[in-house]
């Protein structure tokens, strides 16, 4: 009698410990996890959802199911403003994809290798690469803005000096996305550098040497030892780029304000921009805006895709 | 035969140098010649917009910046971002050390399938989220508080993944040793974890302060409307950009003013973050 009391005392004793134990993850993991649901994984299920509403934020009973019109709207119906603000920002959001992720990551190739030869002033030339990084955008584009001005610029008075006659930079295409271009070069180039500067000192130095003995120069042996040697980090930062300039938003926002407009096409403005401007402020229509950002997620996503299967059998 | 092979790699290291001292001079440029056009008087500037001395050198503009609140609440804008920042990164570094712990050091049933579901949250384009998010903080009477720039981001997935990883490396011989004397979670977690990690949580510190400090298009949703006291640097800077109430020297010098102490701190902790940024390239 005394001694199964006794289990039974210690199978609810065990059980407590038992409970215990197993809330001990849950406890650490409950702010995380609070968070991330509330600001991660919340919102992207909202978004989903609100994109297929004529959403109003602050009348409720001024909302509506939509079913797919939002996407029809702004894919389909050339009648609706709403098609032509999502076609063109998407023309344009591509249109700086191209031109922009194949330049971010030559160029920091090209600097990290550089780099990777150990010049005398290393550090110098790594800080004074990299350190555009840590400025904000509004920084990054108020120093430029002077570099760019038309009369008065940096850049135009220098070539007055050598007699060549600066175009209007932030006011004529193509010299807009060129100054758009050279911004973001010069901003972010630094962080693709240091991860492919990382990756290259962990190449094997032994295959160098053999290089060296077959008599292949620097530029052979980068080709063809460097660049296989880093593979992981260039398909990585393939992807955090594109990503990022998918994400554009600042560089044409503050530098250019969208513009030029030729001939009612707004050269500059981004899908970014739009998505912004439609989804917040007095004549908001954010279901509209949100059907436009899950196209973007949507293109982004098969994008990536895309990517990481050619690199992948590149890889084989 | 050892000469010989010495000069040869000097050749390689001059080679480099003699590329790279163009490419950086031209990378400095628009940054000393800001920060020298902001000493120079306004005549000067437009007379010897290209030179790199000024003729004249005024402190005109930087007095005006830190002593008229009223009209250029630069150092306003600059404590708002500051103070922000740094909440958000403690806060960040709270809640993403804690989990971290979770998930490298303790066991639990689905353990592995949780984190690479949270892995998996980052190929989430976060455009999805912003209108619901804008929404969120209406709801939440959130819109112009400073709450909307500290704890939306601050269950930062790649704060996590840098912690964990440092956190699979402490030796499990220190943790058992610790629980064998009766230590529970929370003090491993509190004596022997944290103790060890500092430099985890440097290099995530420092990531969470500079993508705070740096971030635009959120905290101009947020501010942007609201009372000019309240913003933070980057979107109180591009006001001042966008306006003609300000004339274009003075912007440039606070533009210059918002830079020095990222620049500072950033020549402190280079080696931090340049280790951090290579980390977040060694994963698969």
């Amino acid at each position: 009698m005394k001694r199964s009391c006794n289990r039974k005392e210690t199978k609810t004793v065990n059980r407590v410990a038992r409970i215990r134990k197993a809330l001990v993850p849950v406890a650490f993991l409950l702010p995380f996890g609070i968070i991330f649901c509330m600001f991660v994984i919340f919102p992207f299920i909202f978004g989903i959802t609100i994109s297929f509403f004529n959403w109003n934020m602050f009348d409720a009973s001024r909302t509506s199911f939509a079913g797919f019109g939002n996407y029809y709207k702004i894919l389909f119906n050339s009648e609706s403003i709403y098609f032509s603000y999502f076609w063109n920002g998407l023309k344009n959001t591509l249109l700086f994809v191209a031109i922009s992720v194949p330049l971010l990551i030559i160029l920091p190739l090209i600097f990290a290798g550089l780099l990777d030869r150990k010049p005398y002033g290393f550090r110098f030339f790594r800080f004074s690469l990299f350190v555009p990084t840590v400025l904000s955008i509004s920084t990054v584009v108020i120093i430029w803005s002077w570099q760019f001005y038309a009369n008065g610029g940096v850049i135009n008075e220098f070539l007055k000096k050598i007699g060549i006659g600066g175009p209007n930079w932030l006011n004529a295409q193509p010299w807009a996305w060129v100054a758009i271009l050279i911004v973001t070069l010069w901003w972010t180039i630094g962080t693709n550098m240091v991860i492919f500067s990382a990756g290259m000192k962990n190449v094997d130095q032994s295959l160098y040497e053999a290089a060296k003995l077959d008599g292949a120069g620097a530029i052979r042996s980068f080709w063809h030892i460097t660049l296989p040697g880093i593979s992981n980090q260039i398909v990585l930062c393939l992807l955090m780029t594109m990503i990022a300039s998918f994400n554009v938003y600042g560089q044409p926002q503050l530098l250019t304000g969208g513009g030029p407009v030729i001939d009612g096409d707004f050269t500059t403005t981004v899908l970014m921009m739009r998505i912004r401007t439609i989804g917040m402020g007095a004549n908001a229509n954010p279901g509209v805006s949100s059907a436009m950002s899950v196209c973007m997620g949507i293109i982004m996503i098969a994008v990536s895709i895309v990517q990481s299967r050619v690199s992948k059998r590149r890889g084989d | 035969m050892a000469e010989k092979r010495k000069r040869r790699l000097n050749k390689g290291r001059l080679i480099s140098m003699a590329i790279l001292i163009p490419i950086t001079l031209l990378w400095l440029v628009p940054l000393v010649w800001g920060f020298v056009t902001s000493f120079k008087t306004d005549a000067d500037i437009d007379a010897h917009l290209l030179s790199f001395i000024p003729r004249e050198f005024t402190l005109d503009r930087y007095i005006k910046l830190f002593t008229d609140f009223e009209q250029y609440p630069v150092l306003l804008w600059l404590w708002n971002s500051v103070y922000t920042a740094a909440l958000y990164t403690i806060l960040h570094l709270v809640v993403v050390s804690l989990a971290a712990y979770a998930f490298s050091l303790l066991r639990f049933k689905g353990q592995n399938i949780l984190f690479t579901c949270v892995l998996a949250t980052m190929m989430i384009p976060t455009v999805i989220n912003l209108v619901p998010m804008y929404n969120m903080m209406v709801a939440f009477d959130w819109i112009g508080s400073p709450l909307a720039l500290i704890v939306p981001g601050a269950a930062g997935v790649f704060g996590l993944f840098i912690m964990r990883q440092f956190f699979l490396g402490i030796p499990k011989s220190l943790i058992e040793s610790a629980q064998v004397e009766g230590a529970g979670q929370f003090t491993v977690f509190l004596r022997i974890v944290l103790p060890l990690s500092s430099s985890a949580f440097m290099v995530a510190g420092i990531f969470a302060f500079l993508s705070n400090w740096n971030d635009y298009m959120w905290p101009q949703i947020i501010m942007g409307a609201e009372d000019i006291a309240m913003m933070t640097l980057p979107v109180g800077l591009s006001l001042m950009q966008g306006s003609y109430n300000y004339d274009l020297g003075l912007t440039m010098t606070a533009a210059i003013t918002s830079a020095i102490p990222v620049l500072i701190l950033f020549m402190f902790t280079q080696e931090k973050v340049i280790e951090g940024i290579a980390t977040s390239g060694m994963k698969d």
